[in-house]
């Protein structure tokens, strides 16, 4: 049994290279409700509380890396113009204290369909980067998530950062619950709007087995967008248009029926945000405009 | 393992810590700190809240191990030894304090809030607060606390 406690990147890689059994634990917030309800038992455990990497954040190539470490306090007192999304969605995680020590690391590390980071990620295409002993990689958020709390993380490795191409639009996060704090969100939704790319981002949380892109609702938008010269004129978006987004958010969820909600609420409520969420995006990009 | 740290402006050293136990069991159990609560055990109550290196926290979801030199500030730690802290005393004048479980805990998020921002609204109290349930649900009277604590 043992307690590990690196503090350099280079330590917790060897460490988890030694290690591979061991819990890796960031803010705990999530990692201790097992062991407190005992249904993790770890053989040991990495506390990646003091690696100093972990807590940078930088820009490099018009991208920003944010190290796995950073909580979630300090994306919403830091980032908020940058990655609104993420800062929206990072609100709205846990309580202040959880949002004191959680980070988004950790919520990767978990790979919840439920986890609040993960549609804004999806939304904006980040890259998660992973590394250990053997070398470095960068894994597309799409690729990360391979089921309910199952990601493309080996073993020996842990996750450094992820790279967030910052907000060049309107960005938005929404989550479905029965309290302002502590939800385990029932559906959650994220929209990003890249103008100078004309592109559209989505993340749908809490509905399927993964975090899911609305990839027929993201191409849609694009082909209308394009087709009637939105992102020059900045028209108002009719009302067919909004509904057939959200019908294709809908129709991307794969959910099912648990103690949280039915599957089938759950499509209606991603229908409902996704209809709210379209509007008042496309209302403040027309907004910026006209101001 | 042993694990050393300074609770409440003194140090202190605990002794065959296991790896997987909590903050909070170090605190209640080992360093007979009960003013600290334990209810749910999974974040979603506050009544565990204690300053860990300046920054509130819930006990129950820190390793023991991770507060190892770290400084904490508990519940017991808040007045100055002589008589109660004025955040405690607003509670107490408020009628803030019904069957007293969450009360511990809510101090504390009251102390971390007013730290950062001398007089909060009520939504930035509600915001500040939202961690911290009270199964009496006397909110109002807490809400009341907490603007009687910022004039104090």
């Amino acid at each position: 049994m043992s307690f590990l406690q690196p503090v350099s990147w280079p330590e917790a890689l060897a460490a988890r290279a030694a290690y591979p059994n061991a819990v890796a634990v960031a803010g705990g917030t999530d990692v201790l409700v097992d062991i407190n309800f005992n249904r993790l038992h770890p053989a040991a455990v990495l506390d990646l509380g003091r690696v100093r990497e972990l807590g940078d954040r930088s820009r490099a190539d018009g991208t920003i890396r944010l190290g796995a470490g950073v909580s979630y306090h300090d994306i919403i007192t830091g980032l908020r113009a940058d990655l609104p999304g993420l800062a929206m969605a990072a609100r709205t995680v846990g309580s202040p204290q959880i949002r004191n020590r959680g980070t988004v690391g950790g919520n990767l590390g978990s790979a919840s369909p439920a986890g609040d980071a993960h549609p804004p990620l999806l939304a904006s295409g980040a890259d998660v980067e992973v590394e250990s002993v053997r070398g470095r990689r960068l894994i597309p958020i799409g690729d990360f998530f391979l089921g309910p709390k199952r990601s493309a993380l080996e073993a020996d490795e842990l996750i450094a950062a992820v790279h967030i191409p910052p907000a060049t639009g309107p960005q938005l996060f929404a989550k479905i619950g029965s309290r302002n704090a502590m939800v385990i969100a029932v559906c959650s939704l994220a929209i990003a709007l890249y103008p100078d790319r004309r592109k559209v981002g989505t993340g749908i949380g809490s509905a399927g087995p993964i975090p899911l892109r609305a990839v027929a609702a993201e191409r849609f938008l694009e082909g209308v967008l394009d087709a009637g010269n939105y992102w020059q004129s900045r028209e108002p978006l009719s009302d067919g248009v909004v509904s057939r987004f959200a019908d294709l958010v809908g129709q991307a969820a794969q959910p099912i029926d648990d103690v949280r909600g039915s599957a089938g609420y759950r499509v209606h409520a991603l229908r409902v945000l996704g209809r709210r969420m379209l509007g008042w995006a496309f209302e403040d990009y027309r907004r910026v405009a006209r101001s | 393992m042993k694990v050393s740290c300074t609770v409440n402006g003194e140090a202190r050293v605990a002794d065959d810590v296991r790896y997987d136990e909590s903050l909070l069991e170090l605190l209640r159990e080992r360093l007979c700190l009960p003013g600290t609560k334990n209810a749910c055990e999974q974040g979603e109550c506050g009544s565990c809240s204690v300053q860990l290196d300046g920054t509130l926290v819930c006990s129950c979801l820190v390793l023991a191990g991770q507060a190892q030199g770290c400084e904490i500030v508990t519940i017991e730690g808040l007045g100055d030894g002589a008589g109660l802290h004025p955040i405690q005393q607003a509670f107490i004048d408020a009628g803030a304090v019904q069957c007293g479980f969450c009360t511990p805990g809510l101090i504390m998020s009251t102390h971390d809030l007013l730290a950062r921002v001398p007089d909060p609204g009520d939504d930035e109290i509600r915001e500040a607060l939202a961690g911290n349930l009270c199964r009496c649900t006397g909110y109002q009277k807490i809400l009341e606390a907490v603007h009687l604590a910022a004039r104090s």
